[in-house]
C-alpha cells in the first residue's frame, strides 16, 4: 500500500484547530498520523514541506464543469485537473448543463466520469430547470446528488420553491438557491450604480438579488428546510442572512473570490472576463462581503468556476455569457485579498475553503483528521506571481486575474492518497489540448 | 494644438484643452464649408470605413459628408445587430477591416463598449458614432460647438438637459464635455429616466423643469422613444408631455435669450412643441450644419496623430538603419 510522508510543514487543519509544524503520514488513501516527528517504514514518497503550508484539500461547492453539452469550454476531466491544480480536491458540479442533471442516470454519469478530483453532482430542483415540476429528489439523492439547485436562475414560482424546500428536507440535503428576480435584473450586465451609468451598460440592481434572498429566507423559515444561498454579492444579502441566522434559521451562504476582491469599476474596461452573474458590485458591497466573512455570516468561499470558450467571450460585453473561471485562483485570490488584506488570518481563511463548505453539504472532507480520506493541499505561501493564461489547466481562460499578481502557489495536491498535481515536476495535469485561443490578434486578451 | 489621441471613443476623460482644440479646429472647417468650393485635400489617400451596425441616417450622412469634404476614400457597411448573431459580426468585421488596411473606422453599434472592443484589436483609429447607451462624442462636440457659438465660453454657464437621460448616450457625452468646459449641468426628467448615481458624473438632477430652466442659458431636449411607455418607464406620453414637454408657455418662463437645442429626430408634440422647434430660440438646424464641421475636425486631428506616428516610425527606421 502507498505510504506518503509529508515532512515539516506548517499543518493547518481548521476543523481540528491545528496550526503547528508537523508531519503527516498517509497510508492506503487515508490520513494515518499527524504528529511532531513521524518515523515510518516503507514510505513510497516523501514530500518535503519545509516552509510550506499543509492544509486539507480544498472543497469548492459551486463549480460548473460544462459536461454534458459544452465540452469545448470544459469537461469533467479538464475541470477536475484545474481543480487539483488549484488545491481543490472536492467539487460540487452544478447541474446547468445541456441537458441539465435532472435524472438519476445523469447524476450517475457525472459521478462516474474519470476525474483527478472528487466530483460530486448537484441535481436540478425542477425538471429541465424549467421551474415547473420537482425532480425525483429522493432517487437523485440515492444516485449521488449532494444538493439541489436550478443555479443560473431562481425557481420563480414561490409555491414551487416552498415545495422544493419541503421535499428536500425529507430527502436530507440542502437546496442551493441562485437568488435573482429576472424582472428586476432584466437583460442587465453591470451592477446598477455610477459604473453602469458611466459605461452605459444595462444595470442590475442589488434588489434583483436581495428580494429573492428575502423570499427564500422566508420560505426556509416556514419549511424548516436547509437553504444555502449561492454567490452572495450585496451588502443587503449579507444583512438578510445575518438576521436570519440570528433568528435561528438553518441557512448558510457562500460568496466568491471576485465579490470580495473586485468592484463594479472593472466593467469600465468592457473586458468580458469581468462579466459575471450576479455582477461585480460596489465598494460598499465588497466591504460588506468582507465583514460577512469576518463575522461568520458567510459560511464558505466557492469559486463559481464558469468556463467559457475564447470565441464565446471575445465579443461585446453585453453579448458575452456571464462567468469567469476560478478553481485555480481560489486560494491565491483568498490569500492575496483576504489574508494579506487583513480581513482574516490564515486558519480562518482556510476554514472557509475546507471544512465549512464541506459541512454545508454534510461531507466528511476538508479535514486532516486521522482516518479521513487523504485530501491534502500543500502551498508555498512565499511566492507571488503574475498569472498568465498558459498557466491554467482549465480548457477555458476567461479569468480577470490574468496579468495580475497573486500570492501563493499550490505545490502539491493529494486526493484520496494519490499525488494528483505537483507544480514543480511530476505534474499529472498537463493537457496538450489546452492551447490558448485561436485567431491572431483577437486571441490576445491578457 | 492639444490633441494626441488616436481614437475618439468618448468624451469622458478629455481635457478642456483637448475639447477646445476640436472646437477651434471645427470653426476653421465651418468657414471652409461656407466657401463656394467646400472641399479640401486634407485626407487624400486616407481610407475610412463607416460601420453602422445600428440605423442612424443623420449621423451617417453627417460623417460621410465630412469625409467627402476632406477628400478621404470611404467604404460603408451597415448591418442590423439583431439580424446577425452579435459578436460574430464584430469579430469578422474586425478581421476584414484589418485585411483591407483601413486607416479609420467610424462606428455606430448598439452595444456599449463595442468601439473599445475594435480599438483593442485594430491598428485603425476608431471614432465612436454612438455605442449603446454609453457615449456619442461627436454629437456632444457639435452641441458644445453650437452652444459656444451662441453664448461664448461655457465656463459657469447653466445648461439643462431634459428627457430620457437613462437611455441617452448624448446626455452622458454632453455631461462629460460640459463639465470639462466648466459649465453647470442640470439633468431633468422623470425619476424612472435617471440613471443610478448620475450625480457622480458631476451633474445635478431635478424633476422640476420650470425651476431648473428658469435661469438656464441652454436647454437641450432629448428624444423620447415611444416604446418607453411599454417598458414601464412612463405611465403615458401624455403625462410626460405635461410634466416635461417643452412648450411655448414653458419657454415663456425661461430667459429671453435661452438657446433651445435637440439632437434630432424630434417627436413633435411629445418632448418638444412644433412652434418651439421651429421658433426663434431654436438652433436645431444649426446643430446639423455644425455636425459636419465638428466631424471634419475630429477626423482631421486623428489623422494628424496617425501621420506623426508614421513620421516617428520612419525616423526610428532611419536611426536603426544607420
Ligand atoms: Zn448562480
Amino acid at each position: 500500500m502507498k505510504r506518503i510522508l509529508i515532512r515539516g510543514g506548517r499543518v493547518i487543519d481548521p476543523a481540528a484547530g491545528t496550526d503547528d509544524t508537523l508531519d503527516v503520514l498517509i497510508d492506503d488513501g487515508r490520513i494515518a498520523e499527524v504528529a511532531g516527528s513521524i518515523e515510518a517504514d516503507d514510505v513510497s514518497t516523501t514530500v518535503d514541506a519545509d516552509g510550506r503550508i499543509v492544509a486539507p484539500g480544498l472543497v469548492d461547492i459551486h463549480v460548473h464543469l460544462r459536461e454534458p453539452g459544452n465540452e469545448d469550454a470544459e469537461t469533467i476531466e479538464s475541470g477536475s485537473r484545474a481543480a487539483v491544480h488549484g488545491g481543490v480536491t472536492t467539487v460540487a458540479a452544478m447541474p446547468n448543463t445541456e441537458p441539465p442533471i435532472d435524472t438519476a442516470s445523469w447524476v450517475e454519469f457525472v459521478a462516474s466520469r474519470k476525474a483527478a478530483a472528487r466530483v460530486l453532482p448537484v441535481a436540478a430542483i425542477t425538471v429541465g430547470r424549467r421551474g415547473e415540476n420537482l425532480t425525483e429528489m429522493a432517487e437523485l439523492r440515492t444516485a449521488g446528488a449532494v444538493a439541489f439547485s436550478d443555479d443560473g436562475c431562481s425557481v420563480l414560482n414561490a409555491a414551487l420553491m416552498r415545495r422544493a424546500l419541503d421535499y428536500a428536507r425529507m430527502v436530507g440535503v440542502p437546496v442551493v438557491s441562485h437568488c435573482e428576480d429576472p424582472a428586476l435584473s432584466g437583460n442587465g450586465t453591470a451592477n446598477e450604480g455610477l459604473s453602469s451609468t458611466r459605461a452605459g451598460l444595462k444595470p442590475v440592481p442589488a434588489a434583483a438579488e436581495e428580494v429573492m434572498v428575502a423570499r427564500d429566507l422566508i420560505l426556509a423559515g416556514t419549511t424548516g428546510a436547509r437553504l444555502h444561498v449561492a454567490h452572495v454579492s450585496t451588502a443587503g444579502s449579507v444583512e438578510l442572512v445575518r438576521r436570519a441566522k440570528a433568528d435561528g434559521l438553518p441557512v448558510t451562504c457562500e460568496t466568491c473570490p471576485h465579490y470580495f476582491s473586485l468592484t463594479d469599476e472593472e466593467v469600465l474596461t468592457y473586458d468580458s472576463s469581468v462579466r459575471v452573474n450576479p455582477p461585480l458590485r460596489s465598494r460598499t458591497d465588497v466591504e460588506a462581503i468582507r465583514e460577512g466573512l469576518r463575522d461568520g455570516t458567510i459560511d464558505a468561499i466557492a469559486s463559481d468556476h464558469a468556463p467559457h470558450t475564447h470565441e464565446d467571450k471575445e465579443v461585446e460585453f453585453d453579448a458575452a455569457p456571464p462567468g469567469m473561471i476560478g478553481l485555480e485562483t481560489l486560494l491565491p485570490v483568498t490569500l492575496t485579498n483576504l489574508v494579506d488584506g487583513g480581513v482574516l488570518d490564515l486558519p480562518a481563511a482556510l476554514a472557509l475553503l475546507t471544512h465549512r463548505p464541506a459541512g454545508i453539504l454534510g461531507l466528511p472532507h476538508g479535514t486532516l483528521a486521522v482516518g479521513s480520506e487523504a485530501d491534502v493541499c500543500i502551498v508555498d505561501p512565499t511566492t507571488s506571481r503574475t498569472i498568465e493564461a498558459s498557466w491554467f489547466r482549465s480548457k477555458s481562460k476567461n479569468s480577470p486575474w490574468i496579468g495580475r499578481k497573486l500570492r501563493g502557489t499550490v505545490t502539491t495536491t493529494i486526493c484520496r492518497g494519490e499525488i494528483v498535481s505537483a507544480e514543480n515536476g511530476g505534474d499529472t495535469g498537463a493537457d496538450p489540448s489546452a492551447s490558448p485561443g485561436r485567431g491572431r490578434k483577437l486571441a490576445v486578451h491578457a | 494644438m492639444q490633441w494626441t489621441k488616436r481614437h475618439l471613443l468618448g468624451l469622458e476623460g478629455l481635457s478642456r484643452e483637448e475639447i477646445a482644440t476640436v472646437l477651434d479646429t471645427a470653426a476653421i472647417f465651418k468657414e471652409i464649408l461656407g466657401r463656394p468650393v467646400k472641399k479640401v485635400p486634407t485626407l487624400r489617400g486616407v481610407t475610412i470605413a463607416n460601420l453602422f451596425f445600428e440605423a442612424s441616417t443623420r449621423t451617417r450622412m453627417s460623417f460621410e459628408l465630412a469625409e467627402k469634404r476632406l477628400s478621404a476614400d470611404t467604404i460603408n457597411f451597415s448591418a442590423s445587430t439583431s439580424s446577425v448573431k452579435k459578436g460574430e459580426t464584430l469579430r469578422d468585421t474586425a478581421r476584414n477591416i484589418e485585411a483591407m488596411m483601413v486607416d479609420m473606422v467610424v462606428m455606430r453599434h448598439s452595444s456599449a463598449g463595442a468601439p473599445h472592443f475594435l480599438a483593442k484589436h485594430l491598428d485603425a483609429s476608431i471614432v465612436n458614432a454612438g455605442d449603446g447607451t454609453h457615449e456619442h462624442p461627436t454629437q456632444a462636440l457639435l452641441d458644445l460647438f453650437t452652444m459656444r457659438e451662441h453664448v461664448g465660453e461655457l465656463q459657469n454657464r447653466k445648461v439643462v438637459i431634459v428627457g430620457d437621460i437613462l437611455h441617452s448616450r448624448v446626455a452622458r457625452s454632453d455631461v462629460w464635455g460640459l463639465k470639462a468646459l466648466g459649465a453647470e449641468v442640470t439633468l431633468v426628467g422623470p425619476t424612472t429616466f435617471m440613471p443610478a448615481e448620475i450625480e457622480g458624473m458631476g451633474a445635478s438632477v431635478s424633476q422640476d423643469l420650470d425651476r431648473a430652466a428658469e435661469d438656464a442659458d441652454i436647454v437641450n431636449i432629448l428624444r423620447i422613444q415611444r416604446e418607453r411607455q411599454e417598458g414601464g418607464f412612463l405611465p403615458s406620453l401624455r403625462e410626460y408631455t405635461r410634466l416635461f414637454g417643452v412648450t411655448s408657455e414653458r419657454v415663456a418662463g425661461m430667459r429671453d435669450d435661452v438657446v433651445i437645442m435637440h439632437p434630432g429626430p424630434i417627436n413633435r408634440g411629445v418632448e418638444l412643441a412644433p412652434d418651439v422647434a421651429d421658433g426663434e430660440r431654436s438652433v436645431i438646424l444649426e446643430q446639423v450644419t455644425n455636425g459636419v464641421a465638428v466631424r471634419m475636425a475630429v477626423l482631421f486631428l486623428i489623422s494628424r496623430v496617425r501621420a506623426s506616428e508614421r513620421t516617428e516610425d520612419a525616423e526610428l527606421l532611419a536611426e536603426v538603419s544607420i
